[in-house]
């Protein structure tokens, strides 16, 4: 008797669990699409090699931008649209949380890290990339590492984790440094550039993307023991798990097929716009292992 | 030291994010003028609780900066919407920044047309309710055509601000054509040739339109 | 909806030091004030100087106001203060240079950059406002003082300016006030100022409403407090026998 009650049991849950996958009724976000016919993702302007704006300003490329793209072939699939309609949205470090919050951007692919703060507001896809939070500075600066900045100019891009940790760093450790936070990472190099900062702080592979628009890249140098190690996801808006597990599932099938292979190289290690340079950011081991197993978890 | 020959192939973009600045600005001024004669109307009406609300509408608007108007339009309102709702409606920068400016500016306007309104002689009015019209019809057919002859000079020195003003879509980065140009020059690396052109073309759109104004308000004068 | 409504946030710490949210508010009030006031002393020096340029008969220094105005007033507000900021710290001299960029502190070179930049703008405003003032003056006013033997400096100082500025006060109130809200595109570069702290503190504290609002009820309540202000100082100052003076 025991046993069968646990059975029915079973069999009523698991009736439950999968009972709204089979309906297949859209909620959320991918409601949202089939209604509007269109799928808005969240760009960037300047986050090199990620998401980046370069010769036509509608369209934006890089890393994240590919990526994203595959789950936007992947909704068209799952909602059976194929003539589903992309469109971008720009957003900066500041506004892109309130964006995918506000139902401006469906799903923001670009140097965003999952972190715990933010998983109170936004939902994080599987990890697409895993960064160290460095400096980059001028090869004669004299900076070597953080504490070289005492009583220094040093520049962050507004909303992001580094403005953050160099702000509470300031603090705790008395360095006595300026923070300019500028409005988005061209901005911040251009700060740099201009001699108004001594250092700019950001994740590294942003770093290199920046130097890579230099007027001289071989001028600039990455430096500094990084103070953090953070994995970037896409941010989709909160408690949507079917949408989730369609960015999730898109995600992982290029892992898994081995394309991520491909669009790696063409973004870290060959030439890229506009100025056809190659930043040669090998894949590091804690991203292979972020590729062979995929998490939504923030970096440890 | 100057390099500008990077303009060129930039050119097709510029001309696209003009061409979204002129959309804006087109809409706004058309969707401004609409609601800010609604406003001057209401504000002159005999009910109370009307032109007292009108009245706050335009003291509001003007008391609080045009970035911020865009900031909430862009990031807060569709929250709201989604909290009264429950749906989401993907509006994007574009619109948010074109309900910010029509909002924003018919304060402007309404002030423009209340000036205008006021400056036509009362006996006008009295004599159309002799006539046996009525508040609509005295202000459609008589008052509003006078007063929008006399103010077609002031809603165009408004518009030309408003030009300049749609810059500042660049808080939200939509892609103007002040937006476009700083995009444009930061990726090849040359942000101040690029700054230097958009500050020419907007100087030159800018003060062409002054000039056609004042001449046209010469005309209007007789 | 996964919005946690919290009006207290203000008072809660920003996670920097000891700050609360609060006190960022307080600080960017301080910037707005400070960029506004000094852009504002600029305005009115300068463009008061340029308003009686353009009214004299020399056609040089009249033709020089006109052009002053005309380049300001049509190169839309952000587009200048990126020239300022970005574009001319570059142009000077090499030690100047340095001095500018790395011995001031980022936020002193901003706010030097945004009340140039803000004063220069008004200026052109204010230069219209004082023109306009100026001509709105019976001609037979300049004239009967010429024909008591006055020079042209004393007509200004004795007989137009004194009557000019009293009737300008109104519209020099509204440039007054747009001072304090065009302030807000310091915010664009950089400086930390009311509307900027404002978006640090949506971002930090992720309670973007209550944040958006109490910046609005400050620009609303700072807005309303200058034009009681003005309406007082203009009650004060009337030129006795117009039409608007005797009313109230």
């Amino acid at each position: 008797m025991k046993v069968r009650t646990q059975l029915i049991g079973a069999a009523v849950i698991g009736a439950l669990v999968t009972a709204p996958a089979m309906a297949a009724e859209l909620t959320g976000t991918l409601k949202k699409i089939k209604e509007s016919g269109v799928i808005v993702l969240g760009n960037r302007d300047a986050s090199i090699p990620f998401s980046y704006l370069a010769n036509d300003p509608q369209k934006p490329i890089g890393y994240s931008v590919d990526l994203a793209n595959k789950v936007a072939e992947a909704v068209k699939k799952e909602l059976k649209m194929p003539n589903l309609q992309v469109r971008y949205n720009l957003v900066t470090s500041q506004t892109r949380i309130p964006l995918v919050q506000n139902g401006t951007v469906d799903l923001e692919c670009g140097s965003t890290t999952n972190n715990l703060e933010r998983q109170k507001q936004v939902d994080f896809s599987v990890g697409i990339f895993e960064i160290g939070t460095r400096l980059l500075t001028a090869k004669n600066s004299g900076v070597k590492d953080f504490p070289d900045l005492k009583g220094k100019n040093v520049v962050t891009t507004a909303g992001t984790t580094s403005e953050r940790l160099l702000k509470a760093m300031n603090v705790e450790k008395s360095l006595g440094m300026n923070i300019i936070s500028a409005k988005d990472h061209g901005e911040s190099f251009l700060m740099l550039e201009s001699g108004r900062a001594a250092a700019f702080m950001m994740d590294d592979a942003l770093l290199y993307g920046e130097m890579a628009k230099a007027k001289n890249p071989a001028g600039w140098v990455v430096t500094g023991k990084p103070q953090s190690f953070e994995i970037y996801g896409c941010m989709l808006r909160k408690g949507d798990p079917q949408f989730k597990k369609v960015v999730d599932d898109a995600l992982k099938a290029t892992y898994k097929s081995g394309e991520i292979n491909k669009i790696y190289a063409k973004w870290f290690e060959s030439p890229v716009p506009p100025k056809g340079l190659n930043l040669k950011f090998p894949m590091s081991d804690v991203y292979k292992k972020l590729v062979t197993n995929p998490t939504d978890k923030p970096a440890e | 030291m100057m390099d500008f020959s990077q303009i060129i192939p930039a050119l097709p973009a510029l001309t696209d994010g003009m061409l979204l600045t002129l959309r804006l600005l087109g809409l706004s001024v058309v969707g401004g003028v609409v609601l800010g004669t609604l406003l001057a109307l209401a504000r002159l009406s005999d009910r109370r609780v009307l032109s007292g609300l009108a009245k706050f509408y335009v003291n509001y608007f003007r008391s609080i900066p045009l970035l911020l108007v865009i900031s909430w339009f862009y990031l807060v309102v569709p929250l709201i919407y989604n909290w009264l709702t429950g749906s989401f409606e993907p509006v994007g920068a574009f619109t948010s920044c074109l309900v910010a400016f029509v909002m924003f500016e018919a304060a402007y306007y309404a002030e423009i047309v209340r000036a205008g309104i006021q400056a036509i002689p009362k006996g006008q009015v009295n004599a159309a309710y002799a006539l046996g019209m009525g508040y609509g019809q005295a202000m459609r057919l008589i008052v509003l055509p006078q007063a929008f002859r006399k103010m077609t000079p002031l809603f165009l020195q408004q518009s030309i601000i408003l030009f300049q003003d749609t810059s500042l879509v660049y808080a939200v980065g939509l892609l103007d054509f002040l937006n476009t140009a700083r995009s444009k020059g930061d990726i090849v690396g040359l942000p101040h040739e690029f700054l230097i052109f958009a500050g020419a073309v907007y100087f030159v759109i800018s003060f062409g339109a002054t000039l056609l104004v004042k001449r046209l308000q010469k005309r209007f004068a007789v | 909806m996964n919005y946690h409504w919290d009006w207290g946030v203000f008072f809660k710490s920003t996670g920097i030091g000891h700050e609360i949210y609060l006190d960022w508010f307080i600080t960017g009030l301080g910037w707005t004030v400070a960029v506004a006031m000094v852009a504002w002393v600029i305005a009115l020096i300068l463009g008061s100087v340029l308003g009686v340029m353009r009214t004299l008969p020399n056609k040089t220094l009249s033709g020089v106001a006109g052009g002053y105005v005309a380049l300001f007033r049509n190169v839309p507000l952000l587009v200048q203060l990126f020239l300022w900021y970005f574009l001319v710290p570059d142009f000077l001299p090499e030690s100047l240079q340095v001095w500018f960029k790395q011995d001031l502190k980022p936020a002193t070179s901003a706010y030097i950059s945004v009340v140039v930049c803000l004063g220069l703008f008004t200026a052109a405003r204010v230069c219209e406002q004082v023109r306009t003032g100026i001509e709105a003056l019976p001609k037979g006013q300049s004239n009967a003082a010429y024909a008591m033997g006055f020079t042209l400096p004393q007509v200004y100082r004795h007989v137009l300016l004194p009557q000019a500025f009293r009737i300008i006060i109104p519209p020099m109130t509204s440039e007054f006030l747009n001072v304090f809200k065009n302030s807000s595109v310091a915010s664009l570069i950089g400086l930390m100022e009311l509307l900027a702290q404002t978006k640090q503190t949506a971002e930090f504290s992720a309670n973007l409403f209550e944040a958006f609002t109490l910046a609005t009820v400050i620009y609303f309540v700072l807005n309303m407090s200058l034009m009681k202000l003005m309406g007082w100082v203009e009650n004060r100052v009337r030129v006795p026998g117009l039409i608007g003076s005797t009313g109230k």
